[in-house]
């Protein structure tokens, strides 16, 4: 399999995207973009881990026995991953409470242990690493799109930043409640998945089986 | 099948090597960086108490006039007994992590868990200010209880009679903006000061009420109207005043301050 690094780098951001194509990493999607700040931070948090562990599994990818790979690249997401909080802890210490434990969640983001175990294993170095990043970049476009209409709608806001003044207030604007509760997340990316496919009909999946009508059988049609 | 996979060297020993290695490796890396990064998050919880505090300084020079940090003074309070510890001191004792610590904390009965925390801390600090005399001015201590859909964290700050509310100041909560985190508006805050936590018989009556107070009851003395919309929130700052001033929390300390014994 060959891949040429631009591709690399840009094909997971809408070709190939981990959150509409693949379904992955929903749950961090959903906890992390109640407002547009974290879901940036989680966005590079994520692909910093992505990058480094994708990296550090194509180093070592023609040393290691397929008995223990999964157990070995989990290792090495979960010391990136701990890393990571730790930065945070020290730098964006606001940051890091409000993410709470979504921080320490990335090592169970099946994205991250999806591009080491189909990508990184079988590439280069510099192609794992941009592969992380375009992976990480696909994953903060959704992010970044859900968090803006997240927060936008809900609060009335942009990085905490008032544009719309709330009614409790003494403005015109009734914030939308339900925007900053999950399953609006599930919504939107949603909307998203389905804007993509209908623009993109080769992401759409084969039925599995086929429905059949309700007059007498039918099937053949 | 066997054979090809042995040929790729996917032996016992050799995933035995590979896997110590990549552990050493770790560990070194974790190792490594939590130890350089661990001087800044400390400072950083440091920042955090500072910041918490001077809020509640804050709430109290607008009801009680400027009050110098310098002069507030932190006693760690043993619960159970009322009396200030001997052994733990204010400056290292950190209650929230011991809230969680089954050896330093104590699991509340169903029944009498108003706040909805579970675990009470053996311990809590609480901060004053003396007079010339040496007797205390103004009293502030730490509650906590569970919200709509988050823990909300506040000082309360009392007089000297131990009894008459100077401030509520709730500085942590992740309730719905607009809504719940309306405990943190100026208007609601404003309703606090001056409202009484006992009566004169000592039972304890300050609380929030659901809807408004009806005026005129005597119940106007000692609750504050609820906030409509967030019934959950008004009930959860209810629960956590009534846990945190009756036995379970505060009130065995406070019976001692009311007997000049703070």
């Amino acid at each position: 399999m060959l891949v040429k690094p631009w591709r690399a780098l840009t094909a997971p951001l809408i070709d190939d995207n981990p959150v509409t194509l693949l379904i992955l990493g929903i749950c961090s999607a959903l906890a992390v973009t109640t407002s547009l700040d974290t879901a940036l931070v989680m966005t590079a948090a994520v692909t910093c881990v992505l990058a480094v562990s994708g990296a550090s599994v194509s180093l070592i990818r023609n040393y290691l026995p397929r008995s223990i790979r999964i157990i070995v690249q989990i290792t090495i997401i979960a010391s990136l991953v701990i890393i990571v909080d730790l930065v945070l802890k020290a730098f964006a210490f606001e940051m890091s409470k409000r993410l709470s434990v979504f921080v320490g969640l990335i090592i169970t983001n099946c994205i991250v242990l999806g591009r080491a175990e189909s990508f990184a294993m079988r590439n280069g170095i510099v192609l794992s690493v941009l592969d992380g990043i375009g992976n990480g970049i696909g994953y903060g476009l959704i992010l970044v799109t859900v968090g803006t209409i997240r927060e936008f709608f809900g609060k009335g806001s942009l990085f905490g930043v008032q544009l719309l003044m709330p009614t409790s207030q003494g403005g015109a604007f009734e914030p939308l409640h339900l925007m900053l509760l999950p399953p609006s997340a599930f919504f939107i990316i949603g909307v998203i998945i389905w804007v993509i496919r209908s623009k993109k009909p080769k992401q759409v999946e084969q039925s599995e089986y086929r429905i059949r009508g309700n007059s007498g059988g039918g099937g053949n049609a | 099948m066997v054979d090809s996979a042995r040929a790729k060297g996917d032996s016992a020993a050799r995933a035995l090597i590979t896997a110590v290695a990549v552990a050493i490796v770790c560990a070194l890396v974790v190792s490594y960086a939590a130890v350089t990064l661990r001087p800044y998050y400390i400072a950083n919880l440091e920042a955090e108490r500072g910041a918490q505090l001077e809020s509640i300084l804050d709430a109290l020079s607008q009801v009680a006039g400027d009050i110098d940090p310098a002069d507030v003074e932190a006693r760690v309070v043993e619960l159970d007994s009322g009396r200030y510890s001997r052994i733990l001191d204010a400056a290292t004792y950190d209650a929230r992590k011991a809230a969680t610590d089954p050896t330093l904390s104590t699991l509340i009965p169903p029944e009498f868990d108003l706040a909805g925390i579970k675990r009470r801390p053996d311990h809590a600090v609480v901060f004053m200010t003396r007079k010339r005399d040496g007797s205390i001015r103004e009293l502030i201590l730490p509650v906590h209880g569970v919200g709509y859909q988050s823990t909300l964290y506040a000082y309360l700050a009392l007089a000297e009679d131990a009894n008459t509310v100077l401030a509520l100041r709730f500085y942590e909560q992740n309730d719905t903006p607009g809504i719940g985190a309306r405990i943190q508006d100026p208007a609601w805050e404003a309703l606090w000061p001056g409202k009484r936590v006992f009566d004169e018989v000592g039972e304890l009556r300050t609380g929030v009420a659901r809807g408004r107070v009806t005026g005129g009851s005597s119940d106007a003395d000692y609750m504050v109207d609820g906030i409509s919309g967030a019934t959950r929130t008004s009930l959860g700052v209810h629960g956590l005043l009534r846990f945190w001033l009756g036995d379970f929390g505060f009130g065995p300390y406070l019976a001692r301050v009311r007997q000049g014994e703070g």
